[in-house]
């Protein structure tokens, strides 16, 4: 037998165990086609039946970030785009609740990297696929002639990197509450359609203000609203920087009360017997 | 002179809610010994697996891993230890190869080294062949197999197996507790192999009775089966403990 290599638990061994669990993520994107797919078809079917639909209906007047009026296609691309990322920060909370339903996640959690560190990794992870997809909406949507500052798109990768982590961080937090697959019905029921259609991914704020004070304070005080303004700024540009407050401030309490409910003797975790709540 | 125990249970409690799922538990695994955690179902095994790998954090007693206090230095003592659990915890959706790789990622260990590694552990296994088959593909006896292979990738001294026969048929339970022997046998590993099973602990193996949270017998198999045999030993002290 070659020589028995021993555990390495310095930096350079983080950056293994973190490029791992980023492999493991790719491979089973790669390995489901269909869900690279199916993320891309729901933000493409709002860009090219609804905002074509709408655009004689809904002009979108002057307001920051954009210097003219603009089609209302032009102003949905980039919440459609954050759209993905919140989809995949949920279904990365998904995939959370499936290892956990088939052991694996105990595998992730003796390992002898710090717990913090370990779901520090699977949110990057999860960052890395969303941002691609991101990536991949917004060249199908400049192909359909909605194109932002050429510069815009070099700078909207920090905003979609922080955007992502911001919603990496909610879904692993709430994975720590989910105990079945089946429960994940609740989450885009309660926490995705919510998310987005109060945010001004679909409609801006001001216009929402006419129809209701009440519904503008919830958009408003929606993180998501802050992602896609974020993005949405950066797209063309210009920096927004209570958006780049809230997202990171939001980043910052999720990721912290994530690793909380994954601690083990402090979390929902131990509360329920285990990664597993199988005590016995 | 002798070093530390491989693995140093004292007073371990646990409690979930108002059930009381460990009672003051102490247990030792002497380092290079197979032995023997013999219990029932619902005995407290698990609950006792989890603790020792941090899944559950220590409510009262010290756990402590070749000297190392699992509480004060948990990564070193986590990075000693393999751990073979009761449920299966491979990946379904990777192949043999891959889901070993990730593990050796988790402990900081990739390269050419660690590939080679992989490949003699599944050749030693006899898993060559599917070593590049989703996981999802293999029997029951080979996905366990494939867990053992797992929890040697990174050198680990102590290995931990909560009921790693439990639903195999006969050939492939025998297999199994004879590949572990010889990992005990041929390179001084350490062994904690829990199980209900009495054929499974031979009269030369150390083992800790755990019934209802408590040990109630340890010893040599033969000294604590005495006359009558494990078997009927463990029937009585479990009465006599109920």
């Amino acid at each position: 037998m070659s020589e028995v290599p021993t555990s390495r638990l310095g930096l350079g061994g983080y950056l293994v165990c973190l490029s791992g669990i980023t492999r493991r993520e790719l491979l089973r994107f790669v390995g489901q086609r269909e869900r690279f797919l199916s993320a891309l078809v729901r933000p493409l079917l709002w860009l090219f039946i609804f905002a074509a639909g709408f655009r004689s209906v809904l002009g979108v007047s002057i307001q920051a970030p954009y210097e003219t009026y603009i089609l209302y296609e032009v102003y949905v691309v980039p919440g459609l785009a954050v759209m993905i990322q919140l989809f995949y920060g949920m279904q990365s909370s998904l995939s959370m609740v499936y290892d956990r339903e088939l052991g694996s996640m105990r595998v992730l959690l003796t390992s002898p990297f710090p717990r913090w560190s370990l779901l520090l990794a699977k949110l990057l992870a999860s960052v890395l696929v969303s941002v691609a997809q991101a990536y991949v909406f917004l060249a199908i949507a400049l192909a359909w002639d909605v194109e932002a500052e050429p510069i815009g798109y070099l700078l909207a990768l920090p905003a979609f990197v922080l955007t992502g982590l911001m919603l990496g961080a909610i879904g692993l937090f709430l994975s720590s509450f989910i105990r079945q697959l089946e429960n994940f019905a609740s989450v885009m029921n309660f926490v995705i359609f919510p998310m987005f259609f109060a945010s001004s991914a679909l409609y801006p704020l001001w216009r929402l203000r006419e129809a209701s004070e009440t519904l503008y304070w919830v958009c408003r005080l929606n993180p998501f609203s802050h992602g896609v303004e974020l993005v949405r700024f950066a797209l063309y540009g210009a920096f927004e920087p209570v958006a780049l407050a809230v997202v990171f401030g939001t980043t910052v309490v999720f990721f912290t009360a994530a690793c909380l409910a994954y601690d083990p003797g402090r979390g929902v975790m131990a509360r329920r017997g285990g990664p597993k709540g199988d005590a016995a | 002179m002798t070093g530390p125990a491989a693995l140093h249970v004292a007073d371990v409690a646990h409690r979930f809610g108002r059930q009381e799922a460990l009672r003051g538990v102490s247990l030792e695994v002497p380092a290079g010994r197979f032995t023997a955690l013999l219990g029932p179902n619902g005995a407290g095994k698990t609950t006792l697996f989890s603790i020792v790998t941090r899944l559950y954090e220590q409510q009262a007693g010290r756990v402590a891993v070749f000297g190392r206090d699992l509480q004060a230095a948990p990564t070193r003592a986590l990075a000693d230890m393999g751990v073979v659990f009761q449920a299966r915890t491979l990946d379904p959706d990777l192949t043999a190869r891959q889901n070993l790789a990730y593990h050796a990622a988790l402990h900081g260990l990739a390269g050419r080294a660690v590939r080679s590694r992989i490949d003699e552990l599944l050749a030693a296994a006899g898993l060559s062949e599917k070593r590049d088959e989703k996981v999802r593909s293999l029997s029951g006896g080979q996905a366990r197999r494939v867990e053992i292979a797992r929890a040697l990738v990174h050198g680990p001294r102590l290995l931990l197996l909560d009921e790693p026969t439990v639903g195999l048929d006969l050939a492939a339970r025998a297999g199994i507790l004879e590949t572990v022997r010889g990992l005990v046998r041929d390179h001084g590993l350490s062994v904690l192999w829990a199980t209900h099973i009495f054929e499974e602990i031979a009269d030369d193996d150390l083992v800790h009775v755990l019934h209802r949270g408590r040990i109630v017998a340890t010893g040599e198999a033969g000294t604590v089966g005495g006359e009558v045999g494990l078997a009927a030993a463990f029937r009585r002290l479990t009465e006599v403990a109920a």
